[in-house]
C-alpha cells in the first residue's frame, strides 16, 4: 500500500513535469521556459549558494508566520467554537481577514510597521490565520453531541470533554484548516517579498524576470512550490503521530 | 399476572426495595411539554422496559435519570440519593453507540474508567475481561469502523458494564441491528439481568421485546407523558428463554399492550 501510494505521486510528477517539458519545447510562450532549463538553472542556484542565502530570508517571516497562525490560530479557534459569546466577538474580524483583499492592505501595514521582517510576519499571518480559526471554530461547533454526551455520563470533566473528545473529534478539519493555512502563508510570504521590499526568493523572482533570465525566474517558483510540499507532508505526519486514528479508513485495499 | 393502578402502586408494593424512584418529574422543552408529573419506581436487580409512542418522552427520561437533562420539576432518586448529574452508580448504553471513532475498541470499553483516573494496566484488564463477556475477543484492536452495527453495541455495553455501575440506562440499544442478532442479544440481557444483579432501565420500541426482556414494562402515553400503566409479567420467567415465546401469558400480555396502545397509532 505504502509503495503503492508513493509509486502513484512519483507517476503524477512525472507525468505534470513531462507536459511541463513538453509545453516549453513548443514554446507556448518565449517566457516559457522547458523544466530541464528550469531544473539546471536550479541546479546552479544551489551550487553557487544563492538559494540558500535566499531561503535564509524568505524563511523568516514564513516560519514565524505560520507558527505564530498556527498556535494562535487553533487556540482561538478553540476558544470561538467553544463560547458563543466569544464567537460574536471575534468571528467577524477572521471573516472579514479572510474576504479582504491583501494587496489593498499591504500599503497601510507599510505605513504602520515599515518596511522590514514585522510587515512581511502580518502578511503571511492574515493569509494564512483566517481559515486556520474559522476551520477550528466550526470542527470544535460540530463535535457530535452524542459522544459529548457519552462523556459526561462517563463523568468527564469539562477539562476531559475538550481533550478527549473535542479536540480529538476536531482534529481532521483543524489540520485540514492548517494545510490551507501554510499554503496560503507560502503565498503570503512570496506576496509580500514582491510587494513590501524584494528580498529572498521573491528578489530572485523579480530580478531574474528583469533581465528576462526566465529559466531561474522558474527554478525559484518550483523551489518554492517544493518547500511548500515538504512542509505540508510533515504536517502531515505530525498529525498522524499526534492523532493515530485519524488515517483510519484511508486505505481501503 | 398483575396489573397496578400507577395511583396505588405504593399500597400496592410497599416492601418493594427501588434502585431508582422517579418522582412527579416534568421536563419542558421551551413551550413543548415533554413529561408532566411522572412518578414511576424500579425495583432493584430487575429490569424494567419503558414502553410508549415514539416521541412520548422516554430518552428524555433516561436522559433526566441519567443526569445528562436538569428536570424541570420533581426529583430523581438513585439509591436513596437525589440526582444532581451524572454518578458514577449511572451507565448508558446510547442507541447510535456512541463510540470514539478514533479509538480502537479496547480503548473504547476502557474509556469510562480512563475518565475515572483507573491505571491503564489495570483498566485494559477489566476492558478485556468485558470484551471477553460480550463475545468481542479478538477484535480489541479493531476501529469502530470496521465492526458491524450489532458489534459496535456490544462495545457500547461492554463499556457500560467495565465501570461496574448499579445502574444501567439503555436507549432503544438494540434498534439499529439485525433481527437475529437482536433475538441473540435479547437472550443475552435476560443472562446479563441474571447474573449482574444489576438493576436496567430499557427503552425499546418493540412490544415483542419489552415483555421478552422485562420483569416490569411501564407504558408512558403520549406527550405530555405519564405513566399509564405498569405490567409485571409473572408466571413465564422461570421456564427458560426457549419457550417464553410460545408462553400463553406472554403472548396475552403482547396483545394487550398492543391494545392499549393502537389507538395512539394512527
Ligand atoms: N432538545 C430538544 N429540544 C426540544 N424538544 C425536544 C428536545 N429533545 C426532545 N424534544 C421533544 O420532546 C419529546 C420527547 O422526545 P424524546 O426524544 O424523549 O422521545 P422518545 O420517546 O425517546 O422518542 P423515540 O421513541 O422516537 O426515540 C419529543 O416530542 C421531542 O420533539
Ligand atoms: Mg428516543
Amino acid at each position: 500500500m505504502q509503495n503503492r501510494s508513493l509509486f502513484l505521486k512519483l507517476l503524477s510528477a512525472a507525468i505534470v513535469f513531462g507536459a511541463w517539458e513538453i509545453a516549453g519545447r513548443i514554446p507556448i510562450s518565449y517566457a516559457f521556459p522547458t523544466f530541464l532549463e528550469s531544473m539546471t538553472a536550479l541546479a546552479q542556484m544551489t551550487f553557487d549558494g544563492t538559494i540558500f542565502v535566499a531561503y535564509a530570508e524568505t524563511l523568516k517571516p514564513l516560519v514565524l508566520g505560520i507558527a505564530i497562525s498556527g498556535i494562535v490560530g487553533v487556540a482561538m479557534g478553540l476558544w470561538i467554537g467553544l463560547s458563543a459569546r466569544f464567537e460574536w466577538l471575534f468571528a467577524p474580524i477572521f471573516v472579514v481577514m479572510q474576504a479582504a483583499p491583501l494587496a489593498a492592505l499591504i500599503p497601510i501595514l507599510v505605513m504602520v510597521y515599515g518596511i522590514g521582517l514585522t510587515s512581511k510576519v502580518f502578511v503571511v499571518c492574515i493569509m494564512a490565520m483566517p481559515v486556520i480559526v474559522l476551520n477550528t471554530a466550526g470542527a470544535v461547533r460540530n463535535t457530535p453531541a452524542s459522544i459529548k454526551d457519552m462523556a459526561k455520563s462517563f463523568l468527564a470533566s469539562d477539562r476531559d470533554v475538550l481533550t478527549k473528545i473535542i479536540i480529538p473529534a476536531a482534529s481532521p478539519i483543524i489540520f485540514s484548516g492548517l494545510r490551507l493555512g501554510v499554503s496560503a502563508g507560502f503565498i503570503g510570504a512570496i506576496l509580500s517579498e514582491l510587494k513590501i521590499t524584494p528580498t529572498g526568493v521573491g528578489d530572485i523572482i523579480s530580478y531574474s524576470r528583469s533581465i528576462a533570465d526566465y529559466p531561474s525566474m522558474y527554478a525559484a517558483i518550483f523551489s518554492i512550490i517544493l518547500l511548500a510540499v515538504v512542509f505540508l507532508n510533515l504536517l502531515e505526519l505530525l498529525e498522524n503521530t499526534l492523532f493515530e486514528g485519524n488515517n483510519r479508513g484511508y486505505v481501503s485495499d | 399476572m398483575s396489573q397496578i393502578n400507577p395511583a396505588t402502586l405504593a399500597d400496592a408494593r410497599p416492601a418493594l426495595d427501588s434502585a431508582v424512584s422517579v418522582r412527579n418529574v416534568s421536563k419542558n422543552y421551551g413551550d413543548v411539554q415533554a413529561l408532566k408529573n411522572l412518578s414511576l419506581e424500579f425495583p432493584r436487580g430487575e429490569l424494567t422496559s419503558l414502553l410508549g409512542p415514539s416521541g412520548c418522552g422516554k430518552t428524555t427520561l433516561l436522559k433526566i435519570i441519567a443526569g445528562l437533562l436538569p428536570q424541570s420539576a420533581g426529583q430523581i432518586e438513585v439509591d436513596g440519593k437525589t440526582v444532581t448529574g451524572p454518578g458514577p452508580d449511572r451507565a448508558f448504553v446510547f442507541q447510535d453507540f456512541a463510540l470514539l471513532p478514533w479509538a480502537n475498541v479496547l480503548r473504547n470499553v476502557a474509556f469510562g474508567l480512563e475518565l475515572r483516573g483507573v491505571a491503564k494496566s489495570e483498566r485494559e484488564a477489566i476492558a478485556e475481561k468485558y470484551i471477553r463477556e460480550v463475545g468481542l475477543a479478538g477484535f480489541e484492536k479493531k476501529f469502530p469502523h470496521q465492526l458491524s452495527g450489532g458489534m459496535r453495541q456490544r462495545v457500547g455495553l461492554a463499556r457500560a458494564l467495565s465501570v461496574d455501575a448499579q445502574v444501567l440506562l439503555l436507549d432503544e440499544p438494540f434498534s439499529a441491528v439485525d433481527e437475529q442478532t437482536r433475538r441473540k442479544f435479547q437472550e443475552d440481557l435476560l443472562a446479563l439481568v441474571a447474573n449482574e444483579k444489576k438493576t436496567f432501565i430499557f427503552v425499546t420500541h418493540s412490544i415483542e421485546e419489552a415483555v421478552y426482556v422485562s420483569d416490569q414494562i411501564a407504558i408512558l402515553l403520549p406527550r405530555p407523558s405519564r405513566v399509564s400503566e405498569i405490567i409485571r409479567p409473572t408466571s413465564f420467567r422461570g421456564k427458560g428463554v426457549d419457550n417464553i415465546r410460545r408462553d400463553p401469558e406472554y403472548l396475552d400480555i403482547v396483545d394487550e399492550i398492543w391494545a392499549s396502545l393502537r389507538s395512539y397509532v394512527e
